[in-house]
């Protein structure tokens, strides 16, 4: 079985953010990076089959140079090779350019199984697994919590609201994108860190896989991010506790919540 | 909030991607498994999550910068960001690592037969087989030359008679690397727990390091086939090379429990409010912060030196007696600071500064005291020792 899993490297989660000086992005020097963690759930259930049998794992990502470390970090884990696709018109990808570029590298080889993260800590658009289904047109199932392969199959289970679960029988090839907490994340071990350093590591121009800027253009931008302002709608209740509660109960009949 | 790592300097600018990786993982691994289990250990006196060996060695962190026999064969620096990243959790948990690795599968990788290394290394690695160093004695410390453990010749055997002290996992041990005075010379042995004559004790009643294991190993009329001894080593050199090692890894773990009280003090002190404003806004504890901040920062740097210059093949043994003075004797300053600036709160073990500074006043005794690396220091600079009788 061969196996692609999209990475995308995100802000550390205990990175302090600060907003960049055009207003449109965070600023990104002097912060550290990490794997989107919705990814690296992605990328265990993929190493889990590879130890169950026989089962190649690739890991694709797309960014600047700083990306490298966490491919580095997912052949540690034990990924077989890495794809590391940029060009400077990337700055900017929307969710399409991101799914185009990584239907490009999925093409370049037959994939049984793309694994994606449900979506990614930094923009939470939870865009690009579907979208990238629709290009390679193949079937996926999003907010994956488990996966059982069988006989050129896999029976899926998704995570609806309210705790409902839904089974799903897919065929091959199909992608899947994974929800967090699926399954125990492994560490890279040192020997696995020291092995990563000799595994494959392809460095890709857009050119490389047919693509150029033009048809990776975003078409949609992002026009300013910001903290929002403190609300003033806030009703602070004084007095003993049993007053406060026949207050909070008189104002939740006024808004006409119950 | 999680702990963050001072990096004032931006010396991670200066690590590789993999020694970054090693480094991030084991933060990962202290965090997550053994930052939740330290405080019960701690609690009993001279208790260790042992549960946690396995995950350990399939890390690989032990013996992690040995070449070979399942070792993971990294360099030096990432081997010292793996000590600073354990003595960031805890001095015991550094202990135990750098005893199994830098004092026990060293020597045995360094000094060793084929077939010890092959019996023991892998076993080690694996966590399979745990092992301590017996040199220290009850009257002979700082001056191991004066040992009174007696290994005889007896044919194709040894027998060896002493007793050994402040013995990190003797009790627990599967092999004890024994350092015994023959006719002419030192020579170390491979004891084995199951050898009669050899005996293991708990000693308790520490008020320091107590999340990890100190004995006394008491030997009478051991007897230790002559295959058992390590073959390529004869002299002080042996032990001292290994305890150059673990000099090594305790110069970066001072790093590591330093980041620890210094996170901690910096955290509490921009949160605690006192005379209506943050701890931090006072100039005292700025005085502090800046103080520790930049001793904090040398002793990254001089790590990171000595890293690049153990790899280059150009270390000098008192240059780790500079680092491992330096960082400790700061650490511990570190620590007592940290302690002090969370006031009350500091005393009880919620707060990790006071567990840091009585664990280093250990440090600060063991594998060389501050007194002697600062007299072998002087006498690489005079020439003139001032230590020798």
């Amino acid at each position: 079985m061969k196996i692609l899993v999209c990475l995308k490297q995100v802000p550390h989660k205990d990175a302090r953010l600060e907003i960049g000086s055009d207003g449109t992005w965070i600023k990104e020097d002097g912060i550290k990076f990490e794997i989107n963690d919705y990814d690296n759930y992605a990328l265990e259930e993929a190493l889990r089959l590879k130890d169950a049998g026989e089962a190649e794992v690739v890991v694709a990502t797309i960014g600047p140079d700083r990306v490298t470390q966490s491919l580095r970090t997912a052949l540690g884990m034990g990924a077989d090779r890495a794809i590391h696709v940029w060009d400077d018109s990337l700055a900017n990808a929307d969710s399409l350019g991101i799914a185009k570029v990584l239907a490009a590298v999925a093409k370049e080889e037959n994939f049984d199984v793309v694994f994606c993260g449900l979506m990614s800590d930094d923009s939470n658009y939870a865009m690009v697994g579907p979208m990238l289904a629709q290009l390679l047109d193949i079937p996926h199932v999003t907010a994956v919590v488990k996966t059982d392969f069988e006989n050129g199959a896999v029976k899926v289970e998704k995570e609806l609201e309210g705790g409902t679960l839904e089974v799903s029988q897919v065929p091959l090839p199909c992608l899947l994108a994974v929800q967090t907490g699926i399954n125990e994340v492994r560490y890279a071990s040192l020997k696995g860190i020291m092995q990563a350093k000799k595994k494959p590591l392809d460095k890709k121009a857009l050119s490389d896989i047919g693509l150029d800027g033009a048809a990776v253009a975003p078409k949609l931008s992002i026009e300013k991010i910001y903290t929002p302002p403190k609300g003033e709608g806030a009703n602070l209740l004084s007095g003993s506790a049993d007053e406060i509660a026949t207050q909070m109960v008189g104002k939740i009949k006024e808004l006409g919540l119950l | 909030m999680p702990f963050e790592a001072l990096d004032f300097y931006r010396i991670d600018d200066d690590l590789a991607s993999e020694e970054r990786l090693v480094r991030d993982t084991v933060r990962a691994f202290v965090e997550k498994e053994f930052l939740p289990c330290v405080v019960e250990h701690v609690r009993q006196d001279g208790s260790f999550p042992f549960e946690l060996v396995p995950k350990i060695a399939e890390l690989g962190l032990f013996g992690a910068n040995l070449q070979g026999y399942g070792c993971a064969g990294m360099n030096s620096v990432a081997y010292g960001l793996i000590m600073q990243e354990l003595e960031r959790g805890d001095s015991g948990l550094r202990s135990f690592a750098s005893v199994q690795g830098g004092l026990v599968m060293f020597p045995i990788h360094t000094y060793g037969s084929e077939e010890q290394k092959e019996r023991w290394l892998p076993a080690l690695a694996q966590g399979k087989a745990i092992g301590c160093f017996g040199l220290t004695e009850p009257d002979f410390g700082s001056n191991p030359g004066g040992m009174l453990t007696r290994a005889v010749r007896d044919g194709d055997r040894w027998i060896l008679n002493g007793t050994k002290r402040w013995i990190t996992n003797g009790t627990i041990s599967d092999v004890a690397v024994v350092w015994a005075q023959t006719e002419n010379d030192i020579q170390g042995f491979l004891v084995k727990k199951d050898f009669d004559g050899f005996e293991a004790r708990d000693m308790k009643g520490k008020f320091s390091l107590r999340g990890s294991i100190t004995s006394e190993l008491f030997l009478q009329d051991v007897a230790v086939p002559e295959s058992n001894r390590l073959p390529n080593v004869s002299g002080l050199k042996g032990p001292l090379g290994c305890l150059n090692q673990a000099r090594y890894g305790i110069a970066w773990g001072a790093v590591g429990a330093a980041l620890a009280c210094f996170d901690e003090a910096l955290r509490y002190s921009k949160e605690r409010i006192i005379f209506d404003r943050p701890l931090a806004g006072f100039q005292l504890a700025q005085q502090k912060l800046a103080w520790m901040a930049t001793e904090i920062t040398k002793a990254q740097l001089l790590v990171l030196r000595l890293g690049r210059l153990k790899d280059q093949g150009k270390l000098h043994h008192s240059m780790v007696s500079m680092a491992k003075m330096n960082n400790v004797d700061i650490a511990l300053r570190i620590a007592r600071m940290a302690r002090d600036m969370l006031g009350a709160n500091g005393i009880v073990d919620d707060y990790c500064a006071m567990r840091h500074m009585v664990n280093l006043e250990t440090v600060r005794t063991y594998e060389g005291t501050h007194d002697i690396h600062t007299l072998i220091l002087g006498r690489e600079l005079t020439g003139l020792a001032a230590f020798e009788g």
